[in-house]
């Protein structure tokens, strides 16, 4: 399947389909898993992991352009910084008051799901570039 | 107690797998294999949370093991300075057990007083932090500095990927 996945537009019809049904799901959960942290057992960072699983699934299912198009590049850098600066500020002034349990995951999860993708988007490229140039 | 005794031998099984077959593809299977197996573990030692941290980063992991790097020839020297390897891998092992053996001293008994610690945030996790997840609460309140260090290191591997794989100037 890997092989198929390396010469054409992403994987077969089944996959793709199977793949625009569940995405909106799979988001939700995320964003679920992220905002339940003080109640149930999760966090901000599982719930991050979690959307970075979905932007994976999309590329792995429609390829790298429709991935890159959904969440751009400098979108995703924009994002991860602003989500840092926030994450600082609210650790460091000690703003642990009416909304911090909200803000706290939400800019933990923008922090590790674009970053994690980031960093699967940085090896794949990296990987295929290698494979081109042989 | 006997699940956590299964679960850990398959673990170890699974790990000798990985180590030991030819193929490389079956030897993420094998990793793969042991992360669910410290999954199941999580749960049977009742840590939820640990449990789906551990699930999703196995997930995460296995797929760019897979896509990313699989089909890169990893090296493997065989032959060489397998002498001075030797030496500089037991030397340090010794090094580092005899340290750990200083340190580990002076810790308490396995199995006394394992709640003198956290009984004071099991009982304030409530009152203080006003969040019922004692864990949640541990992670953002009490512990904060130390989710603000995590934040600060995976900030700083994602600038240091980025700017190593990135497109530009990879040409010169």
């Amino acid at each position: 399947m890997i092989e198929t996945v390396k010469d054409g537009k992403g994987m077969t019809l089944i996959v793709k389909t199977v793949t625009r049904l569940t995405i909106g799901f799979i988001l939700l959960y995320g964003i679920y898993i992220a905002l339940n942290g003080n109640i149930s057992p999760g966090g901000g960072f599982a719930g991050g992991v979690i959307i970075a699983l979905s932007l994976v699934h999309v590329m792995l299912a429609f390829g790298k352009e429709v991935a890159l198009k959904r969440l751009h590049s400098y979108a995703m850098r924009f994002a991860i910084s602003i989500a840092s600066l926030v994450f600082l500020y609210v650790m460091m002034s000690r703003w642990h008051g009416t909304y911090s349990h909200i803000v706290i995951p939400l800019a933990e999860m923008v922090i590790v799901s674009a970053g994690l993708f980031a960093i699967f988007v940085a090896l794949v490229l990296l990987s295929k570039s290698d494979r081109d140039s042989e | 107690m006997i699940e956590i005794h299964l679960i850990l031998f398959f673990m170890i099984v699974a790990a000798i797998i990985a180590v030991e077959v030819k193929d490389l593809l079956s030897s993420v299977i094998a990793v793969g294999a042991v992360g669910i197996g410290l999954c199941m573990a999580f749960l049977v030692l009742k840590a939820p949370d640990l449990a789906i941290m551990q699930l999703v980063v196995e997930i995460l992991s296995l797929i760019i093991l897979i896509r990313a790097t699989i089909r890169k020839d990893l090296p493997f020297s065989k032959s060489g300075r397998w002498f001075f390897n030797t030496l500089a891998t037991v030397s340090f092992i010794a090094v580092f057990l005899t340290i750990a053996h200083m340190a580990l001293k002076d810790l308490p008994e396995f199995g006394s007083g394992q709640m003198r610690v956290s009984k004071a945030y099991i009982d304030s996790a409530v009152a203080k932090a006003g969040s019922e997840d004692v864990v949640a609460s541990i992670i953002v309140n009490f512990r904060a500095y130390d989710t603000l260090g995590e934040a600060a290191i995976l900030f700083t591997a994602l600038i240091g990927i980025l700017a190593i794989a990135r497109k530009i100037g990879k040409n010169g």
